[in-house]
């Protein structure tokens, strides 16, 4: 899952990077609203977390301007001011959820996921597919009830496809899902981390679909 | 004495009391002296009135002398007040009246005398009739005098000693009542809560009680605002430091839930840079709140700019240990400003800290003077990213931080640096500079320079250490 992270203060956005990345999310992060209304143009995330007082303006800005394009990506506000009126004033404005600072990392992890499972009209917070079962919340996949050890990467191209069966993603959709701006991309890691996870998964589960991408195969039956 | 009531009381029952003793000694002796014009003149008119009846032989006094005395029927106390006596210049008794003494009133030849006689004081006028041989002698029992003075004097004071209780009554209802607007605010001030600080009513005051009212108003309002200003303070202060904590606990919570060594060392190095960040910040919210409080001192000592800027920088070498190298102007140890040094020293600190942290690595930061027109200005430029246009205006309102802020920043520097210039009298002027960087200037007016003495004893320990 992809984040986007606005937040001023230096310690805690790298601490929201790294920390929302070993929870297997991949986080962008920037630090101003100008930044912020560039990268949602630019790319799709699946979540914000959003600060309020920033540098160059509010954070309401950002969501204003973010509704307005009728983009509908879930959003965390993440902020000092967490009076009743304020967190009115949020979620009013378009905000998905709200936490006060100074907050719990895990519960950050927690309510991005349940954020993009409602945006995604899902219930159960684990996804499953067939014999397939995926937990997000604790990066666990099992097969046939026998777990499967996957690393974060090949977990994240896995939740990417459970999350819509049957749609198709293109590579750079899932690179886009994958890596961070900041991170290099080598030309063949997603064919690396498909081959991967086709091993560990058997097969018939993932399925090229020549020169578009990739997408969780059909019924066979 | 404590209670106004009962000083008023007893200073109005003196002052009345003075005035009724005064009143009634004037009058003993007022009537006294007219009681004794009064009777002397009488005695004089009695006298010759006796000695002209002798005369005119229309009483013998030989014969009169025989007339028994008639028993007085009343002994009303001023009866018999006068005794009349006549004799004969040889000395024998011719005649006297009925309550005269049986020895002579007077040795006196003629005119007012006293004599004792049994204990008592006679008053005596004796005239001498030379033609029949015989002197007449008036007297007046002096007792009797008295008696009439003291009764006198009797009934003035008895009215007043019987009045002087129902005015003791009266002069403390007054008082109780007079005082009346000061219990009332006594008990307004009495009965209110801490926490309300609104104004007393102004309204139907008496004028001595206004000025009170007035004052106490004004603290009220003076304390209020201060309370107010504490609490938005102690707010904006508690919310400044939630994201430094939630920084510090994520950055810990990474820490303790990665087993990579490398996101872990990360993560305690952005702990460290988050408690320094955070301990500037708690240091500059005790700045700010001393620069407000604190009374400036207003005369001011005679400082050596060169020196105090010196002695900063010393100081931010030691906190801040990879500091670029910051220059400072020989000319300042000529500047001699009267003001308060610690106010100018959090001023020029929290500039030069700025500029410090904003600088280039391989940049230096400038401390100069300048003095033009009526202004003497301490400079710090640097040449760093300085601050973009539409931001100058903000950036000295507490807790705004630009797009160019540091790690360490925490908004407060330049709003303490212009809260302290401002106490000093002076204020903070920030520009970009056209080759690049900040120029921050400290400015005074004039009038503070203070001319440096001819033989100052610190000049020449300052010019040594000048430039370092």
């Amino acid at each position: 899952m992809r984040v986007l992270v606005v937040e001023d203060d230096a310690v805690l956005l790298n601490g929201l990077q790294v920390g929302l990345g070993l929870a297997g999310f991949t986080v962008d992060a920037v630090s101003t609203c100008a930044d912020a209304s560039a990268a949602l143009r630019i790319s799709a995330f699946d979540a914000v977390v959003l600060d309020l007082m920033l540098p160059d303006g509010s954070g309401l800005g950002v969501l204003d301007e973010l509704r307005g394009r009728q983009v509908g990506t879930p959003v965390l506000l993440l902020t000092a001011r967490d009076s009743v009126p304020d967190r009115i004033a949020g979620l009013d404005a378009g905000a998905d959820d709200y936490l006060g600072k100074p907050f719990d990392l895990n519960e950050v992890a927690a309510r991005l996921r349940a954020l993009t499972r409602r945006g995604n009209g899902g219930t159960s917070a684990c996804r499953i597919w067939r014999d397939l079962r995926l937990d997000p919340a604790t990066m666990a996949v099992s097969k046939s009830g026998e777990a499967v050890r996957l690393s974060r990467r090949e977990f994240s191209i896995l939740h990417a496809l459970m999350d819509r069966p049957g749609q198709i993603l293109s590579k750079s959709q899932l690179e886009d899902r994958l890596y961070g701006w900041q991170e290099d991309i080598e030309s063949n890691t997603i064919e690396v981390h498909i081959h991967n996870l086709r091993q560990k998964l058997g097969p018939g589960v993932i399925e090229t679909v020549r020169g578009v991408g990739y997408k969780l195969a059909e019924a066979t039956a | 004495m404590t209670s106004i009531r009962s000083r008023l009381f007893l200073i109005l029952m003196i002052t009345t009391g003075v005035v009724w003793m005064s009143a009634i000694a004037w009058i003993y002796l007022s009537t006294r002296a007219e009681v004794e014009r009064v009777l002397d003149a009488r005695l004089i008119e009695a006298a010759r009135m006796v000695s002209s009846l002798i005369t005119s032989q229309e009483i013998d006094p030989m014969r009169a002398a025989q007339i028994p005395a008639i028993e007085p029927t009343m002994h009303a106390s001023y009866d018999r007040q006068l005794s009349c006596q006549i004799w004969a210049l040889d000395g024998t008794l011719v005649g006297r009246s009925d309550a005269a003494p049986a020895t002579p009133l007077s040795d006196a030849k003629d005119g007012f005398s006293e004599t004792l006689i049994d204990g008592e004081t006679w008053r005596v006028y004796a005239v001498v009739n030379a033609d029949l041989g015989m002197r007449v002698l008036v007297g007046d029992n002096m007792r009797v005098r008295d008696r009439l003075v003291a009764d006198v004097i009797r009934g003035l004071a008895l009215p007043a000693l019987l009045i002087l209780p129902i005015l003791a009554g009266l002069i403390w209802l007054s008082v109780r009542k007079g005082l009346g607007p000061l219990n009332k605010m006594a008990h307004a001030l009495e009965t209110r809560p801490a926490s309300d600080l609104s104004a007393l009513p102004d309204v139907d005051t008496p004028s001595e009680i206004k000025p009170v009212i007035r004052s106490l108003n004004g603290l009220f309002g003076r304390v209020h605002a201060a309370r107010e200003r504490e609490r938005d303070f102690t707010a904006f202060a508690a919310h400044e430091l939630r994201t430094p904590v939630a920084g510090l606990k994520t950055q810990a919570q990474v820490a303790l839930g990665s087993d990579d060594p490398d996101i872990r060392r990360n993560a305690l190095r952005q702990i460290v840079v988050g408690v320094d960040r955070t301990s500037r910040l708690m240091r500059q919210l005790t700045d700010l709140t001393n620069a407000e409080r604190g009374e400036a001192d207003a005369d001011g000592r005679r400082v050596n700019l060169g020196k105090l800027v010196g002695q900063l920088v010393d100081d931010i070498r030691q906190h801040y240990s990879d500091a670029v190298p910051i220059e400072i102007d020989a000319k300042l140890n000529d500047i001699y400003l009267q003001l308060d040094a610690s106010l100018f020293m959090l001023a020029v600190r929290n500039l030069m800290e700025n500029a410090v942290l904003h600088s280039r690595n391989d940049g230096v930061v400038r401390c100069g003077v300048r003095i033009d027109g009526d202004a003497v200005a301490v400079t710090i430029e640097d040449n760093g990213p300085g601050i973009p246009e539409d931001e100058l205006p903000k950036v000295c309102e507490r807790f705004y931080r630009g797009r160019n802020k540091t790690a360490m920043g925490s908004g407060l520097g330049l709003a303490i640096a212009e809260l302290a210039a401002k106490r000093l009298g002076g204020n903070v002027s920030l520009g970009n500079r056209s080759e690049g960087g900040l120029r921050a200037e400290l400015q005074f007016s004039k009038a503070m320079l203070s001319r440096a003495p001819r033989a100052d004893p610190d000049r020449a320990e300052n010019r040594a250490i000048s430039c370092s």
